[in-house]
């Protein structure tokens, strides 16, 4: 089934100057994509190429000039929104902008409660979300003094305990360390996985990218590139040409090659290192 | 200038139930002329030491009403803290910290935050007219030229971003405005908190291109605390890895990253290189590379000639 679809969108910001100052004027050009329902989705880009755009014209958190946006077979309207809402689950890039409340569990439970469950159920939410990003052992810390990961952690439980089918990561680990990003990166992989939700992924990590299974490129406005993530860093030129680089190993591949030691495209250090030690003995 | 610390310690909130030990005993330092990376997990006290450098944490000793401990009879008295940035003493109460923060500049973690101004020009002026001495201030053309070159030197054009609104810039623009507005002063040492964060992959090349061409024309010493291994292997001359408020290790990237199993224990990453030449090293194939991917591919290179001829 799909899961989203965006037929014939376009966007602009208005001559307000929304937030978002573009060099040259911004807009989305009439995007067609699909993503099927269970997929891990990457999507890449420049800053600026219209990738948040993408996840907020998705539940409406901004609304489109012209086109169709489809989420789960039902279309994306005034008065569908709120169901829709429901169904997709957006964790943004500051953690510190996320948290509404100061005890974990308050704050897990702010969006849970908005839609009026009952308190049971809000309970058993509470105790499903903490446990799936891995948090059970802070129901009651305060959030402050959590780590940047564990905060963003909390934001995805936040939204996990909607019961989203869909979950998007707007460059939620941008401002996270390594460790940080690990932690979200194999969190998502999992719920993926497990709880087969469908997660889209904007990111500027080429490494995160090679998780997904297929990869997404946004330049400009529109969609210039999709396929598999070994697939998009195998055509590095053009990558090149949207402002983006290669994930380092690919960047090694390349050298290699150039410098004429012959090995396959692999994203694998292993693999790498093997083709290497088979070339050179 | 040289910066010279020997058994710096912090400790935030102290005698009260947060207290928290920042900093334990650090001696470290850094030479003239140096490229240096200082790595380490958020709360491992990169920050607090950074933040001491120029000032923005004092030394109990240079701070007013500073009564020294006397020490428990029969302990050793502990040693006293030394911390100098060139001729600048920094446990002296005399030391003139405005002149200080002038040669020492400091780049926080995403910097384009902190813009402020109407103009990009104001906004850059802003930290050179706060500087100046009341006798001698600047006149505005002497602003103006020193603007117009501290936004040349990161590659921006006043006649072209000058009058812009910063917030109308672009994310890099942004952040290259913010560093214009520390090297206005003509620091000789600069701090960069996480130059690189969050800009994306060009960005962040593009970033650490400025930083490499601001340390050969416009200031001595740069210091960069960073999370990416890639960038401390191929940008720093030297690298020091704090872990719960002390030093572990000061060596040069390819010192460091040769020891992957402390860097693993410490719960840090390596370069890719260095992942790299170890997987090669399973294989029976040696290569001595300083873990830039420059230098990593001439060797791997030399090695197949080298196997041909």
């Amino acid at each position: 089934m799909r899961a989203i679809e965006f037929r014939d969108v376009s966007f602009s910001y208005g001559e307000e100057g929304e937030a978002e100052p573009q060099i040259g004027g911004f807009r989305l050009n009439h995007l067609n994509f699909a993503v099927e329902e269970g997929e891990f989705v990457a999507v890449l880009g420049h800053n600026g190429s219209g990738k948040s755009t993408l996840a907020r014209l998705s539940n409406r958190l901004l609304e489109a000039d012209s086109g169709e946006i489809e989420v789960f077979g039902t279309l994306l309207t005034k008065k569908t929104v709120y169901e829709i809402r429901k169904q997709i689950g957006i964790v943004f890039q500051n953690p510190d902008n996320q948290t509404v409340a100061s005890i974990v569990e308050d704050d897990v439970a702010f969006g849970a409660e908005n839609i009026g469950l009952p308190r049971e159920e809000i309970g058993e939410r509470i105790a499903f979300a903490l446990k799936a990003v891995g948090m059970e052992a802070y129901r009651n810390a305060t959030i402050s003094r959590l780590s940047g990961g564990q905060k963003q952690r909390i934001a995805i439980a936040g939204v996990l305990a909607l019961k989203p089918r869909i979950m998007i990561l707007d460059e939620s680990t941008a401002m996270l360390d390594p460790r940080g990003r690990r932690e979200i990166i194999d969190v998502v992989e999992r719920l993926n996985r497990e709880e087969k939700i469908t997660v889209i992924l904007i990111t500027h990590f080429m490494e995160e990218a090679l998780r997904a299974d297929r990869a997404i490129v946004m330049n400009r406005g529109e969609i210039v590139m999709q396929d598999t993530p070994a697939g998009i860093f195998a055509r590095h030129e053009e990558l090149l040409t949207y402002n983006l680089t290669l994930p380092r190993i690919g960047m090694i591949v390349k050298g290699l090659n150039a410098g004429g030691i012959p090995v396959s495209d692999t994203l694998d250090i292993e693999k790498l290192a093997g083709e290497i030690a088979e070339c050179v003995s | 200038m040289r910066i010279v610390a020997e058994h710096l310690s912090y400790t935030y909130n102290e005698r009260s139930p947060f207290e928290t030990r920042a900093l334990d005993d650090i001696s470290l330092t850094i030479e003239e002329g140096e490229f240096f990376g200082i790595i380490g997990h958020t709360g491992s006290g990169k920050s607090t030491f950074v933040q001491h450098l120029n000032g923005l944490i004092r030394l109990p000793s240079s701070c007013k009403h500073y009564h020294p401990k006397k020490p428990k009879r029969g302990q050793p008295v502990p040693p006293e803290p030394v911390l100098k940035v060139g001729d600048f003493d920094l446990s002296d109460r005399k030391t003139d910290f405005r002149a200080l923060r002038k040669s020492v500049g400091m780049v926080f973690q995403y910097p384009e935050y902190q813009l402020f101004a109407e103009t990009v020009s104001e906004d850059v002026a802003f930290g050179l007219k706060n500087f100046a001495d009341k006798k001698s201030r600047p006149s505005e053309e002497e602003i103006k030229a020193a603007v117009r070159d501290a936004l040349a030197a990161v590659g921006l054009d006043a006649a072209e971003v000058g009058e812009k609104s910063p917030f109308d810039l672009s994310g890099g623009q942004k952040r290259r405005v913010a560093i214009a507005g520390v090297i206005v002063t003509r620091p000789e040492v600069l701090i960069l908190d996480e130059p690189a964060a969050g800009l994306d992959p060009l960005g962040k090349r593009e970033i650490m291109e400025l930083l490499h061409e601001l340390h050969r024309t416009w200031c001595k010493t740069i210091v960069i605390v960073s999370h990416d291994m890639d960038e401390i292997a191929e940008n720093c001359t030297r690298v020091a890895v704090f872990k719960d408020g002390t030093v572990p290790y000061i060596s040069t990237p390819k010192e460091l990253f040769s020891h992957a199993e402390e860097l693993y224990a410490l719960g840090l990453d390596i370069p890719l290189t260095a992942k790299l030449t170890a997987a090669l090293a399973r294989r029976g194939i040696a290569i001595d590379c300083d873990f830039t991917t420059e230098d990593f591919l001439e060797k791997v290179l030399a090695l197949k000639k080298g196997g041909a001829s």
